[in-house]
């Protein structure tokens, strides 16, 4: 409710520029797991992030830049911010706001990171950024502990279309 | 109006230094390998925020030591700063302290400069040495990718092994949601003489950015 007055009051505030700016969604793993174990023709990229993780940051319009010019072409970026829960209405959808993100943005709220991060990949130390492509039906996956730009993620992206 | 002719400047002038950070970031962010679980620690000197220079052999007569690589700026470090000084005032009476290490790059983020971590030291008082790994050649030595990340060393008779790497515990969010003490759980079975059973975890953390990436 708190959440869907603040997006109210953002979008009030500043007008239909922010008309396709997504809502963001607490999940747990499941959510996750759901998208690992799809079974569909669908490329999906997932890239974790958080607000204050600079590199993070300067990589996400490459990540909305695909979204954008490869949504014709099953493959759907969900972008997962490990921000803190209880940063939801004061930090992550505002910044979601002023950034304009419009792709599908999830706040994954499942502190024991240990259960899951191998589930990834056991590749991951756990630190951010990193990023996963995976198309189950094509049984490929490749991960990134680093930063990727645009180039890079086409050039990945390639190997699965 | 005459403002307005500066915003395309600014911004392209913003976007190219955001770029050529990320061109220079890219090649190297490769995690580095490290000591593995029962690994003999190199000596090292680093400096404490109090100006003086700390290195491992003055821990020679502990049982061992809690190396916590952790920053200023990243939520999950400040999220277990109080959990770290508990850790210490728990274990630095039995012998095995805590040792916190910065190796982050201040020019990434200026709250880790030396001045801020000084600052930040004495305001949460804490009770360890907080020690500066400017070259951030402990950090690669290690194998430390994020911050926090904990390696517990154990002394055995003047040589130091790793004996646990990983996070401190099950929750970072919230102290009073843990179920699982991992750090505690590894010194414990030290100071009894027993082998550790978890010896290594995983965590989400903030990136060490390398300088020479």
């Amino acid at each position: 409710m708190i959440k869907s007055i603040r997006l109210l009051g953002a979008w009030l505030f500043f007008g239909h520029q922010l008309v396709q700016a997504q809502e963001v969604s607490v999940v747990k793993w499941k959510e996750i797991q759901n998208i690992l174990s799809q079974s569909s023709d669908t490329t999906y990229i997932v890239n974790f992030w958080a607000t204050w993780c600079k590199p993070c940051v300067a990589e996400l319009p490459h990540f909305e830049e695909v979204q954008k010019n490869y949504k014709d072409r099953n493959v759907k970026v969900i972008m997962v911010s490990m921000d803190f829960a209880k940063d939801l209405t004061a930090r992550v959808i505002p910044f979601v706001s002023q950034h304009q993100l419009t792709g599908k943005v999830w706040l994954l709220n499942e502190p024991d990171a240990n259960n899951w991060i191998d589930k990834i990949s056991t590749e991951w130390s756990g630190a951010i950024p990193a990023t996963l492509i995976v198309n189950n039906q094509k049984k490929k996956k490749v991960f990134f502990e680093q930063k990727l730009d645009y180039d890079r993620l086409v050039k990945e992206l390639s190997d699965f279309l | 109006m005459k403002k307005k002719f500066w915003v395309p400047f600014i911004i392209t002038l913003t976007l190219g230094t955001l770029v050529s950070a990320a061109l220079r970031k890219e090649s190297t962010q490769t995690p580095p390998a490290g000591y593995p679980i029962g690994g003999t620690v190199a000596d090292f000197k680093l400096k404490n925020v109090d100006g003086n220079v700390v290195s491992l052999s003055n821990y020679k007569d502990k049982k061992g030591v809690i190396v916590v690589f952790t920053s200023n700026h990243c939520p999950f470090s400040k999220a277990y700063e109080e959990r770290i000084i508990g850790l210490d005032k728990k274990y630095a009476a039995q012998g095995f302290p805590v040792l916190a290490i910065n190796s982050n790059d201040a020019g990434d983020y200026e709250e880790n400069s030396f001045d801020n971590m000084k600052k930040r030291a004495q305001e949460k008082g804490f009770t360890f040495p907080y020690l500066q790994d400017e070259t951030q050649g402990v950090a690669k030595a290690f194998g430390a990718t994020r911050t926090p990340h904990v390696f517990i060393l154990r002394n055995d008779g003047g040589k130091f092994t790793v004996q646990y790497i990983g996070t401190i515990d099950d929750n970072y969010q919230d102290p009073a949601g843990v179920t699982k003490r991992y750090v505690e759980d590894a010194v414990s079975n030290i100071l009894m003489g027993k082998p550790v059973v978890v010896t290594q975890t995983k965590a989400v953390g903030c990136a060490i950015g390398w300088k020479d990436a």
